[in-house]
């Protein structure tokens, strides 16, 4: 089974290294990139888990690890339930 | 007094807090390594500097669940002296005893370089023998030192004075100019609510003897033990 994780900065929380990419687009001509926000993804494959296990195990793994949910949200989703 | 250093895989300031707690300031000091389950019996605990696990994931995400964390949380809510530099700073954000999260540093830069912080509250342990509005010339060194918390955490913090020390220019005003990467209010150092745990950037085990440029970051080693002495 694999899922993946996707971890962003919150909306209102400063993101520098999307903001250095967006003026590099604008600078090669991309100007109609109106914002770039920076994110990080995960993918975890798993085990001797099923579905609904695994749906209340990933939200715990990201809010307690992978995000930090001062700054960061995140969404998962599954890539392969088999 | 004891204290004790705790060392991290990646921690790199753990040799030089040491030697100025035990050589520079004079007093019993001991290495804890992250895999214990107990703190040797020391007063104070310091998170030193460095990049603990390489500052994979986030600056202090990993660090958090070491064995020995469990016991530094133990420790500062008994009121033991707990006090993160750097590394150590994000540590403590990251486990929950200091409130906010840390980004990276607006400008990009690893900045490396002798800021100026003024003391913002000096009822606290680490500051009680420096005045208010003292200014101190202490080195920063680090990639993510954008302190950033939401804005019902940020007045809780001023209207309980836990703002320890903020960003200034060397005659002591705080502005942008002198924000060198960006954070919330300026701000380069909080306590928690009761002012046991302290967190700042700059690095005062750097600053702690005049031949390397500065010895302002004494007055934080000898605060805490003026304090515990007196306590």
């Amino acid at each position: 089974m694999k899922v993946r994780i996707l971890v962003r900065l919150k909306n209102g929380v400063l993101d520098p290294q999307g903001q250095t990419v967006r003026h590099a687009l604008h600078v090669l001509g991309y100007t109609q990139v109106k914002d770039v926000r920076q994110g990080k993804v995960f993918e975890l494959e798993l085990e001797g888990i099923d579905e609904a296990a695994a749906s209340r195990l990933i939200p715990e793994i990201a809010d307690r690890v992978l995000a930090n949910p001062i700054i960061e949200s995140f969404d998962w989703e599954f890539l392969d339930k088999a | 007094m004891k204290f004790g250093v705790v060392i991290f895989p990646g921690s790199n300031c753990d040799y030089d807090t040491y030697f100025v707690l035990k050589e520079v300031i004079n007093q019993p000091t001991v290495f804890l390594w992250h895999k214990e389950h107990s703190l040797d019996g020391v007063d104070c605990v310091i998170l030193p500097g460095g990049f603990s696990y390489g500052d994979y994931l986030r600056s202090g995400a990993i660090a958090r669940f070491a064995p020995i964390m469990q016991e530094v949380i133990e420790f500062a809510s008994r009121g033991g002296l707990v006090l993160g530099i750097c590394n150590g700073f994000q540590i403590l954000l990251e486990v929950g005893l200091l409130e906010g999260a840390m980004l990276r540093n607006k400008n990009l830069k690893f900045i490396c370089q002798h800021v100026w912080v003024r003391v913002e509250n000096n009822r606290t342990p680490f500051t009680c023998l420096a005045r208010e509005g003292q200014i101190l010339k202490i080195p920063v060194a680090h990639f993510d030192g954008n302190y950033y918390a939401p804005e019902a955490t940020l007045s809780r913090l001023k209207a309980n004075g836990q703002i320890v020390f903020r960003y200034c220019t060397p005659e002591g005003v705080v502005n942008e100019a002198a924000n060198v990467n960006g954070s919330l209010d300026n701000i380069a150092g909080i306590s928690n609510a009761d002012g046991n745990v302290l967190g700042l950037m700059p690095h005062p085990e750097r600053a702690a003897e005049l031949l390397l440029g500065s010895e302002d970051g004494r007055v934080i080693f000898n605060s805490v033990i003026k304090y515990w002495e007196g306590r």
